[in-house]
């Protein structure tokens, strides 16, 4: 037959029928080209770009590429590995992505990507722009604040008539999906529904029909593919009877990550061995008194005490790692900076429902910590060495990661260790 | 305009912008009246008006003020002239005035860069700005004056030609080309291809190619669309060919429609540029008139006319399939590359996309004769090249150049003192160092992908580049050495961030945030690790984009700090006791305004 072509794949020979879709092609074969925006009823959208792929030396979408006689495709090089994470990162930098928060958590296929590629930070600056959520349509609901704009439900999503419900808006970075309220009317529930299905994210949802299921049985809490840390620090040498030294802090978080560093119960006994606390909540040290090897912040830096305590924990501890959303991408706290800092403050203390009547006054007083304009992931005030995402984390990734730095092992974390919710 | 009853969605652009004009608006009234004309969902419409930047949704303004904000114009003075305009009218950038009178906008590169500091108001262009022309102005349109009474007819210089060497500023008797129309089309498609003719909006593809390609798909119908949508920051060349040669181009039209079988043609002409539309249509009236353009052209079975599209301010409809899209009335986005627009373009025909110059090439190679272009220029590259020249030279205008003239000798012609740093192929393109100046402006020995020579050993850099041709769309800015390079690069990243259509992730979110990060690198505290960032974020930009505007937008910043690293370094070097990397002190200033206030306002 000539329809036949033969490929390479990643050094594999394959024959494909000719003008087969590389994305599926590559699966059928055992390779995972990993996709976004792609979905297989639609004509591609290539609008994520996840799937670049090197075709005989040039970068491509696979889900833009028709297989053809000679085609060499090298799939995860270093370069494409990383290019993809990059994007991965440009995503939850743009948008503002509360997994912890999201109805679509343990369902998303951004959040599973970023689980597989072993995502634990954004090397970009969080955005953090004010984004509106849409309630008025009459079944739906769209949260701007997710959408990654990938475009299935404007391809996908269309009436009878064959009029677009979902549409672009604007412009390059300010373009938004917008519902259109009469044309949505128009859908079959199962079509709502199926909208929120096609989403990849959790930008669309339909009103009363968004109960997720419990952790454990979501559609990505178990793939069984462990990450692999990477270590990058020097080896730390002991004296005999020296016990590492390890420092902890919460700053604008709810201490919810120090309540999980304990949940590892009877083995606390073991590290205990060889750990020492110096400063840290769980020692009511209040100041250091020993150098660290290693540091944990939990939380973001919401003032300017904040701010303090984690130069001094930089300066006194060899090795600072996040632990925690909040620390990571400043997590609820953060989500005040949509909020202009003049409103936030009225709202709190004289405009709020909880305010008493001649008690409304801002607080302020030099002892007073200095609100920050916005709340800031640690990594945006000093260097941090190492990131344990999770909401709160899982207590045996901490340790582990922990156990990884001090004793220069690189220990797995399995996948329903790594967590952002 | 009359719009039937059930218009096709090709109009859809021509309905908006009859709107926009008329009301300088397009209502929530007007979107849903258009959605139900045109039987499309309401937000769709929404959708296309909101993507083009010359279509507003609030009152522009009676009349509508366009600024151009490119770095040619800032340098040229357009800081001072933006003052004087919202001095003048009390208003802002940005903003429309209460009498809803004057609008006044900032707007990317309006191809008038020899002439800056330029504006539009009402699309008329007005050039060469002073704080008293402003004034004439306004006071001129508060008077009640009419825009088209008042405005400049911005004719270009053309300052250089290579004499009778000179292909498109040399004789040319009207309609003499299309003698050819008794040749076969194929073998006019083999003259072109001989002609080693490449697509002059900067690409450089082989124009014989992809007509072949063209004639090649078989359909019922297919078309050729003129690419007039001049974007590029810097380039007014094709502006110029439409004003003083607009027959070149319908020629060229109607030859390329006859080789390829194209019944229909449109010249898809930037919304910038609609004060050429009228002259424009004359000139193809006259075509028509004398049974050029029409039904059985000379008496062939070739049925052949040319249709103008107005765009709307959006760079990105240069590329060719985001402008087939904004020809159907769609948004202005870049198509997914499966198809070349060769194979399934406008309304899914094959559809030959070729801009102005291209097609003024076409007509004069005709006319004269493979033989005699060949002739000209260098082997790679025949023929001449026309320049659009603007920035730091006594000269600014349209140089005529043919292929293989050395840098130097195109600055020695344009006056320029001091040239220090060139962008040659205006906001998408490469840089210039002073060390290039001697290179020659050609196709000739251009190294493979990949291979650069660093600059940092000025010798071997003059020796190994010396005969390495610079291939360049012909946008050529001139910046002398007073001038700031950084400044330069800051507002190319602007324009980027700006003109993504917004599509794709790593030219939408990568270029919003490499901008921030240029921003910071200018204004704040820098360290080597933003800089690299710089690096590698523009390198992930580049190759995993949808469209050449993401493949393209970090060319001149990533080819500046090759071949001019000592800027940067300084960056970094004047940092070098400041490692404390948080500004505490900024962050809190807020806070502090506003704790200050609220006790202020107390007592």
């Amino acid at each position: 037959m000539n329809n036949i072509v033969n490929i390479n794949i990643d050094g594999k020979k394959i024959k494909a029928i000719k003008g087969e879709n590389l994305v599926d092609v590559a699966r059928d074969n055992g390779f995972h080209i990993p996709t976004l925006c792609y979905y297989k009823k639609l004509f591609p959208l290539a609008t994520c770009r996840i799937c670049t792929v090197n075709i005989n030396g040039r970068n491509t979408t696979a889900c833009t590429t028709k297989v053809d006689e000679g085609m060499l495709i090298k799939t995860n090089t270093n370069e494409l590995l990383e290019n993809r994470k990059a994007i991965i990162e440009m995503l939850f930098a743009e948008g503002n992505h509360f997994c912890p928060s999201c109805e679509k958590s343990g369902n998303c296929e951004m959040q599973n990507l970023g689980y597989l590629m072993g995502i634990t930070h954004t090397r970009y600056p969080h955005l953090y722009r004010e984004k509106p959520v849409d309630f008025t349509p009459h079944r739906m609901l769209m949260n701007a604040n997710r959408c990654i704009l990938c475009k299935r439900c404007v391809e996908e999503i269309k009436t009878k008539e064959g009029k677009r419900v979902f549409s672009f808006v604007k412009r390059g970075n300010r373009t938004t999906v917008q519902i259109d309220y009469k044309q949505e009317r128009k859908l079959t529930d199962n079509e709502a529904i199926q909208a929120m299905h096609i989403c990849p994210v959790g930008a669309i949802l339909v009103k009363g029909e968004s109960s997720g299921k419990p952790f454990g049985e979501r559609k990505y809490d178990f793939l069984n593919q462990a990450i692999q840390p990477k270590l990058k620090n020097k080896k730390f040498e002991l004296k005999e009877g020296e016990k590492f030294v390890v420092g902890t802090t919460s700053l604008a978080g709810c201490f919810g990550c120090h309540m999980s560093l304990l949940d590892i119960d009877e083995e606390l006994l073991d590290i205990i061995e060889i750990v020492e606390f110096n400063k840290s909540p769980l020692t009511d040290i209040k100041g250091f008194n020993k150098h660290c090897h290693v540091g944990l912040i939990e939380g973001g830096c919401a003032n300017s005490e904040n701010v303090h305590v984690l130069q001094d924990f930089r300066d006194n501890c060899d090795v600072l790692i996040a632990f925690g959303e909040c620390a990571i991408m400043g997590g609820i706290p953060a989500m005040r900076n949509f909020v202009p800092l003049k409103e936030t403050l009225e709202e709190a203390y004289l405009n709020g429902i909880t305010t008493v009547l001649g008690a409304d006054v801002v607080p302020a007083h030099e002892d007073i910590p200095k609100l920050l304009d916005k709340v800031y992931p640690i990594n945006e005030v000093v260097d941090v060495d190492y990131y344990i995402p999770g909401c709160p984390p899982n207590a045996q990734h901490i340790w582990k990661v922990v156990k990884s730095i001090l004793l220069n092992e690189e220990i797995p974390i399995s996948h329903e260790e790594f967590k952002y919710d | 305009m009359k719009v039937a009853h059930n218009p096709k969605r090709t109009q859809l652009m021509a309905v908006i912008w009859e709107i926009q004009r008329k009301k300088r608006f397009v209502s929530h009234d007007d979107i849903t009246k258009i959605a139900k004309l045109f039987n499309l969902s309401r937000m769709e419409v929404e959708g296309v008006v909101t993507f083009y930047h010359f279509f507003h949704r609030q009152h522009a303004g009676n009349f509508t003020i366009y600024l151009n904000d490119s770095i040619v114009g800032q340098h040229a003075g357009m800081k001072d002239i933006t003052t004087v305009f919202e001095k003048e009218l009390g208003i802002k950038t940005g903003q429309v005035t209460d009498d809803k009178m004057f609008g006044l906008f900032e707007t990317s590169c309006i191809g008038l860069s020899d002439m800056e500091p330029a504006c539009l108001i009402n699309f008329k262009p007005f050039v060469n700005l002073t704080p008293e022309k402003v004034r004439y102005i306004i006071r001129a349109l508060k008077d009640g004056a009419k825009v088209s009474e008042i405005c400049d007819d911005p004719k270009s210089k053309i300052r250089y030609t290579p004499g009778d060497r000179a292909v498109f500023f040399g004789a040319y008797q009207s309609f003499s080309a299309l003698k050819n129309l008794e040749k076969k089309p194929e073998d006019i498609v083999d003259l072109i291809k001989q002609s080693k003719l490449a697509g002059r909006g900067g690409a450089f593809f082989p124009t014989g190619l992809k007509w072949q390609f063209a004639r090649q798909h078989k359909a019922d119908k297919k078309y050729l669309i003129c690419n007039a949508d001049e974007g590029e920051p810097g380039t007014f060349k094709d502006r110029v060919l439409m004003q003083e040669k607009p027959e070149l181009l319908i020629e060229g039209m109607i030859l390329s429609a006859y080789a390829i079988g194209a019944s229909e043609g449109f010249i898809y002409l930037r919304g910038e540029y609609m004060y050429l539309k009228e002259d424009l249509e004359k000139v193809i009236q006259n075509y028509r008139d004398k049974g050029y353009l029409g039904k059985k052209i000379v008496g062939k079975d070739f049925d052949f006319d040319i249709h103008i599209h107005m765009g709307a301010g959006a760079y990105v409809c240069g590329e060719e399939t985001a402008l087939i899209h904004s020809m159907e009335g769609k948004r202005g986005e870049p198509g997914t590359k499966e198809y070349f627009p060769v194979e399934k373009g406008y309304l899914e025909k094959p559809t030959l996309v070729n801009n102005v110059e291209t097609l003024c090439s076409v007509t004069k190679i005709l006319d004269m004769g493979v033989e005699n272009w060949l002739k000209l220029g260098t082997d790679k590259t025949p023929g001449t090249k026309i320049f659009s020249v603007s920035g730091d030279c006594k000269y600014p205008g349209i140089y005529e150049i043919e292929w293989g003239m050395k840098v130097k000798d195109l600055l020695e012609l344009t006056k320029a003192e001091n040239p220090h740093y060139i962008l040659q192929n205006g906001y998408s393109g490469k840089c210039l160092h002073p060390l290039d100046f001697e290179r020659p402006i050609s196709g000739e020995s251009v190294l493979p992908d990949g291979v650069e020579v660093s600059v940092n050993n000025p010798d071997e850099y003059k020796q190994k580049m010396s005969n390495v041709g610079i291939k360049s769309g012909g946008a050529f800015m001139i910046f002398n050495s007073d001038r700031n390079i950084l400044e330069i690069i800051k507002n190319v990243q602007q324009f980027f961030v700006n003109e993504s259509c917004g599509v794709c992730v790593p030219c939408r979110v990568g270029n919003f945030l490499l901008n921030i990060k240029l921003n910071k690198i200018l204004n704040e505290k820098v360290t080597e690790k933003d800089l690299n960032e710089l690096v590698h974020w523009s390198k992930i930009i580049r190759t995993n984009s949808r469209c050449g505007l993401g493949m393209s937008s970090s060319n001149a910043l990533m080819d500046t700090y090759e071949k001019f690293p000592q800027i940067f370094e300084k960056l970094t070097a004047d940092n070098k006791n400041q490692n404390e990397k948080f500004d505490l002190e900024k962050a809190t200033g807020e806070y502090e305004k506003i704790i200050t206030e609220i006790y202020t306002d107390y007592e």
